[in-house]
């Protein structure tokens, strides 16, 4: 792990913070919220575990583990808004 | 195939102990299925829902994100400077780790207790009820990774860390990391999507 690396992330999941409060400042609701909300979620988890974690040079077993875990609960959230909006 | 013949590489095994990877893959688990209960409660009662989530104080739930992914960038940096033997400067990124973990608490206190005195409590209805539930299970996993971080910043100190002898610190590191990529889906999932 380098420290510019480090602060890099630190910076993105700053700004993706500021972005998911920023969807929630406009009120923007609906799908593609939705849909834009999992993606940020997404994308700071995956630097989280990758980078914090220090799973990005370990095997594919336990970063597949985490990051599937990202993927699943993102998916199950997705289809249970979308069953709340039919 | 070429796995099969040779042995792993200790490189390809993550940080820290093995035992700790199991024991945060069970506790992601946990909080899943918590999720996953949440957005399918919701499912059901979206109207209330909406309604219940526009009295949440959204500007403390995106303060306390930014005190544990601070806390956590921290302590990456805790585990990357004892890295190189600098146990020092290592002791200092976990004391400013603690102190963001103990900003969240005391931010998620103050909400607490602001709901307590509007006189909501589990029964108000079916979103406090997983609102207050969800956010204190994971509230008790901060108190748990502040502990860790804690013991963490002693045994630095102490010097009981090094480049030799990484396994405590990195262990305690993947919890605490842990508790942080919760709340990263916590956040929006309870505070701003509708």
């Amino acid at each position: 792990m380098d420290i510019r690396r480090l602060n890099t992330v630190w910076v993105i999941l700053m700004l993706a913070t500021g972005a998911t409060w920023e969807v929630g400042e406009q009120g923007f609701a609906g799908q593609l919220a939705m849909a834009l909300l999992l993606i940020l979620s997404f994308v700071k988890g995956r630097l989280v575990v990758l980078d914090f974690m220090g799973l990005r040079h370990a095997g594919p077993l336990w970063r597949g583990l985490l990051i599937g875990w990202l993927l699943l609960v993102s998916a199950l959230i997705a289809i249970a808004y979308r069953i709340a909006q039919a | 195939m070429a796995e099969l013949t040779h042995p792993t590489h200790r490189s390809s095994a993550p940080p820290g102990d093995l035992a700790i990877w199991v024991f945060i893959l069970a506790e992601l688990l946990a909080f899943g299925v918590f999720f996953a209960a949440y957005a399918f409660g919701r499912a059901h009662n979206v109207a209330l829902f909406n309604e219940m989530q526009a009295t949440l104080d959204r500007q403390a739930g995106a303060i306390n994100t930014v005190l544990l992914i601070t806390a956590s960038a921290c302590v990456a940096r805790a585990v990357e400077a004892v890295g190189r033997a600098r146990q020092v400067s290592g002791a200092r990124w976990l004391l400013a780790g603690i102190l963001c973990g103990g900003g969240f608490l005391i931010v998620k206190g103050a909400e607490y207790a602001e709901k307590f005195a509007a006189g909501i409590n589990l029964s108000t209805n079916t979103f406090y009820m997983f609102y207050l539930s969800l956010t204190f299970f994971h509230f008790m996993h901060v108190i748990l990774g502040l502990v860790i971080l804690i013991a963490l910043w002693f045994k630095t100190r102490q010097g009981a860390y090094g480049p030799a002898d990484m396994n405590g610190i990195e262990s305690g590191a993947a919890y605490w990391h842990m508790v942080d990529l919760v709340w990263i889906v916590l956040f929006p999932l309870v505070y701003v999507m509708r």
